[in-house]
């Protein structure tokens, strides 16, 4: 956390306001009523929210916003890689969603991992009848021809949940005929108001179902921990894993990058929780917490600066051992992340970016492009609720636009009036920006790089952001004629 | 025992490692592809999407036109991703963000206010709304919720607001795109007959095509020829829009008075009658002049037979020049036979394509050995045993119906071929069986720019002649041994 009010010139609260009122000027009245409390100027004192949030997206405005089957599949379920996730309604959403979010997975496709497209691929026929009997002949097959797989998810689709369908009956009494989990998952798209709630929903059936139905093999020991809200986005897990370890702790699991569903249930036995992405995980931690006394600690892996705050947070949890590890990665990494810097930090230095991202990195994020020499004008998330928004407060210059679930139009408002060099956000968005001229990195897939997170990641987001930034392509894109 | 489910609390067990060799080696026998062909009800990696893609492709190939999802907002969000990665270009729709209470009361007020907002806020000329799963199960009525949208005033009464049903749960985007098409035409092109009046156009409808390519290069040829056209539903600037500072948010697309005169044209050809039967049967008892249906035109013969269609519609002979083409198409092909002269090649994709794919393949000497279509017809069936009959290089190739890229996957390591033509979504199978997938499909996520060059035409022929033979002699050359590796291939 920043201890003093940083301000960026030529940004103020009221050059903010104004910019938001004008922007908000082209709506219909009721339209602009709904949308005005998601726009708001940062107060960085305050460290609390200055916009609300996990609100109904205003019809018609062109969100960036999933659904809850999203949240549910392509976040939580989707990334445990030696499980059978069978996308249950029609074709779409599965295929939509398949391979997109590059959460990376060892293991062997259709042997030890499953990281395909399964689906139940309604017909009208099923939407008449109801899709309880070809589910439970689908869950068959797929224990059949994937004998190695530890669980199989059924992920409801929307017309799951409005005809009437029983997949809980039927995920129970195959689990039991099977004699593997098979874990139903009501996440229907049509439920909540965005993705957040596939999120929680997708927890609720790992308290549900999963977590306490197994133990490690091997013994316990006071260093056990397990990684929360890492989804091993081009890698992430791996990178912050063995940073980790490097520090003396055992990860005995990881929630759900590169997951696996055994050391999920197992994780009841861990001493804490680190957690990563607090939106999507939060939930688990609570439940572990109240259940079996683990504590959870949020932290950052996101560049130097973060790493440093978050590896000394997490060795206070623990002996002198840790505490000297600690000091040891950080002694063996700053001086490698400060060539880093001194090599990148010339060329950024002064550049100014903008972001809207899912539910954690608008805020997590902003420290690595400090790291940098950069500023993060504005800043804003399609589905995190208010202590989101709270925990950004102080990571965000004062005054700057923060914006919860902004229409494309908004969006691009704002960044034409701002200026920035470089937009992170994803690939609906990426485009738009980079006809623009604007240099733009998706920021939700790393844009097919990555990993990003640990002292490994910040290397490779430094190039990433330098080449994004400085790109010679961009000085082609007007015209001398 | 605590656990939720009263369950005992087993110890983890790791999975032996012999016995992941076993089932690595097992799901490539014999057996095993057996036993995935047995399969009734899970489907595992099909090679197609849903209607609502489609409808979205056919909306964005009109002028200022908004495609508006009516249904849940993460659909939008979906077709919108896969476009944009694809064509790695923007892709602008909005939804009306139908959530619980839709499904109560149904999806009026969300359609209401979405269309009010999006006009406000995206200016369109044109908003075309299509369906996802939610509104189609609960069963909406968009006919009566548009016409009571503009008696309100959420939408100026003037501003076309065609409308296509498209549930997810019945055919592919291939479908979307018909009832989308159709839907557009009909809207704009009501009370615009005029007896007598004939624009002398030809009308050229390409199809659910996702290369932007092809548009330029039909709308080349009909240059050449001399034929003024109109292309119906054209994304061909849509998906290909400069990058030159500037974001135009409705980049191409039909004219819609142009559209809407395209009613009183000479001729119209709808190519790609799997994606275009209800549009052109619609078109047949409507449009002036007359009608067409004619496949893709892929490989020599299916382009000479556009070209003589073309030529006897508006009574012009074929021009020199494209003479000169086909005949330049024709030597890149005799001269590089050789490399793919018996080749064995699995394809799959919507119907359209593969008869393109097979009547190309089969005109090189090379055989269409596994032909898959994860949504086909007995008449696509036919269509395509027609073609593999008519060849001695159709011996022994087989048309897997219905059936998905993982059954394929047992196909390519059971019964090995030299490549896979496809999407992006079979290069696993095509790693697995330790081949080259050519991707002339949709969608492309992991090459660039392969949207920019045509498949159809004398020019998608050296096209796709060029990549496949290259890549042949790139992996003689990267794994010949040392002594056959030579300066001349």
């Amino acid at each position: 956390m920043s201890d003093k009010i940083r301000k960026i010139p030529g940004i103020t609260k009221e050059s903010t306001e104004a910019l938001i009122a004008e922007t908000l000027s082209i709506y219909p009245e009721k339209a602009k009523k709904k949308r005005a409390p998601h726009l708001g100027a940062n107060d960085q004192g305050s460290g609390t929210a200055c916009v609300k949030s996990n609100k109904k997206t205003v019809p018609g405005v062109m969100s960036a916003r999933g659904c809850a089957y999203a949240g549910a599949k392509g976040v939580v379920w989707g990334p445990i890689r030696d499980m059978v996730h069978v996308s249950h309604g029609p074709v779409g959403c599965g295929w939509y969603s398949w391979g997109t979010r590059r959460n990376l997975v060892t293991g062997i496709n259709g042997v030890t991992q499953f990281a395909m497209q399964f689906t139940s691929d309604f017909q009208e026929k099923d939407i008449v009848y109801g899709g309880d009997k070809k589910l439970k002949t689908l869950l068959e097959e797929a224990h059949d021809l994937f004998p190695l797989a530890k669980g199989i998810s059924v992920l409801s689709e929307c017309p799951v949940g409005l005809i009437g369908d029983d997949i809980n009956s039927v995920a129970k009494k195959s689990a039991k005929e099977l004699d593997i989990p098979i874990i139903p998952c009501n996440c229907e798209g049509f439920r909540g108001v965005s993705q957040s709630l596939g999120h929680h929903i997708s927890n609720d059936t790992i308290r549900d179902y999963i977590i306490e139905t197994r133990e490690f093999a091997e013994p316990s020991s006071p260093y056990d921990i397990a990684l929360i809200g890492d989804y091993n986005i081009g890698g992430d897990v791996w990178s912050a894993k063995s940073l980790l370890e490097e520090i003396g702790l055992n990860v005995k699991s990881v929630w759900t990058g590169d997951g696996e569903l055994e050391k999920i249930a197992a994780t009841h036995t861990v001493k804490l929780n680190l957690i990563h992405c607090y939106r999507s995980m939060n939930y688990m931690c609570k439940v572990m917490e109240e259940k079996y006394g683990i504590p959870w600690l949020e932290f950052n892996f996101f560049g130097p600066t973060k790493i440093r705050e978050s590896l000394r947070a997490i060795g206070e949890r623990f002996d002198d051992t840790i505490k000297e590890k600690v000091e040891l990665a950080i002694a063996k990494y700053e001086p490698i992340m400060q060539a880093i810097i001194d090599e990148y930090k010339p060329r950024l230095d002064g550049k100014k970016v903008m972001l809207l991202v899912g539910g954690l990195r608008p805020r997590h994020t902003i420290g690595a492009y400090e790291d940098l020499g950069m500023d993060c004008v504005g800043s804003g998330y399609e589905f995190a609720h208010t202590d989101d928004y709270d925990r950004t407060a102080p990571e965000m210059p004062e005054a700057t636009v923060v914006y919860d679930d902004p229409s494309e139009y908004e969006f691009e408002k704002f960044a034409h009036a701002l200026k920035p060099d470089l937009i992170g956000s994803g690939i609906k968005e990426k485009y738009v920006f980079q006809k623009m001229g604007i240099p733009f990195r998706q920021m939700h897939s790393w844009d097919y790089s990555g990993p990003y997170h640990g002292y490994q990641g910040f290397e490779i987001f430094a190039r990433d952001v330098d080449m994004a930034v400085n790109s010679p392509t961009w000085k082609l894109v007007k015209a001398p004629f | 025992m605590s656990n939720l489910l009263g369950l005992e609390v087993k110890k983890i067990v790791e999975t032996p490692p012999e016995e992941v060799e076993r089932v690595k080696n097992w799901i490539d026998s014999e057996e095993y592809k057996e036993k995935n062909f047995a399969r009734q009800a899970l489907v595992i990696n099909p090679a197609h999407a849903c209607q609502p893609l489609g409808a979205q492709l056919a909306a964005h190939g009109f002028e200022g036109t908004l495609p508006f999802v009516h249904g849940s907002q993460g659909c939008a969000s979906y077709y919108r991703s896969t476009l944009n990665r694809h064509f790695r270009e923007p892709a602008p729709a909005v939804s009306d963000s139908m959530t619980e209470d839709g499904a109560v009361f149904g999806g009026q007020n969300n359609l209401h206010e979405g269309l009010e907002n999006a006009c406000a806020l995206y200016k369109p000329k044109m908003i075309a709304i299509f369906t996802s799963c939610m509104p189609e199960v609960i069963g909406d009525d968009l006919t009566a919720f548009i016409k009571n949208a503009k008696q309100k005033g959420c939408v100026p009464k003037e501003l076309p607001t065609p409308y296509a049903n498209t549930p997810s749960f019945n055919g592919t985007h291939i479908h979307g795109y018909d009832s989308m098409l159709v839907s557009i035409l009909q809207n704009l092109t009501e009370d615009k007959k005029i007896d007598g009046r004939c624009t002398g156009k030809l009308n050229l409808i390409p199809g659910c095509d996702f290369n932007t390519g092809d548009y330029r290069e039909y709308k080349r040829i009909m240059k050449e020829f001399g034929v003024p056209t109109t292309i119906l539903a054209d994304i061909g600037d849509t998906f290909d829009s400069p990058c030159d500072g500037t974001y135009n948010i409705y980049a191409g697309g039909t004219k819609l008075e142009e559209a809407a005169d395209s009613i009183n044209g000479k001729a119209t050809i709808a190519i790609g009658p799997y994606a275009t039967p209800r549009t052109f049967s619609w078109i047949k008892d409507n449009y002036s002049g007359k009608h067409v249906s004619m496949p893709m035109p892929m490989g020599i013969e299916k382009t000479d037979n556009l070209l003589l269609k073309i030529s006897e519609l508006f009574g012009k002979d074929v021009p020199a020049s494209l003479k000169n083409e086909r005949g330049r198409a024709v030597d890149a092909m005799t001269d590089s036979q050789q490399y793919m002269h018996g080749k064995k090649f699995a394809v799959y994709g919507d119907p359209d394509y593969l008869m393109g794919y097979v009547s190309f393949l089969l005109e090189m000497g090379a055989r269409p050995h596994h032909i898959l279509c994860s949504r086909g017809s007995k008449k696509a069936e036919k269509e395509l045993q027609g073609l593999l009959d008519g060849s001695m290089y159709g011996n022994g190739c087989k048309i897997y119906m219905n059936k998905d890229l993982w059954h394929l996957r047992s196909l390519v390591v059971t019964d090995p071929v030299d490549a896979i033509i496809g999407d992006t979504h079979g290069k696993f199978a095509a790693r697995d069986a330790k081949v080259p997938l050519f991707r002339f499909g949709f969608p492309i996520f992991d090459r660039v720019n392969k949207h920019r060059f045509p498949l159809i035409g004398y020019q998608g022929v050296i096209n796709m002649v060029t990549e496949i033979c290259n890549k042949f002699i790139d992996i003689k050359d990267e794994t010949c041994e040392d002594r056959f590796f030579e300066m001349m291939r």
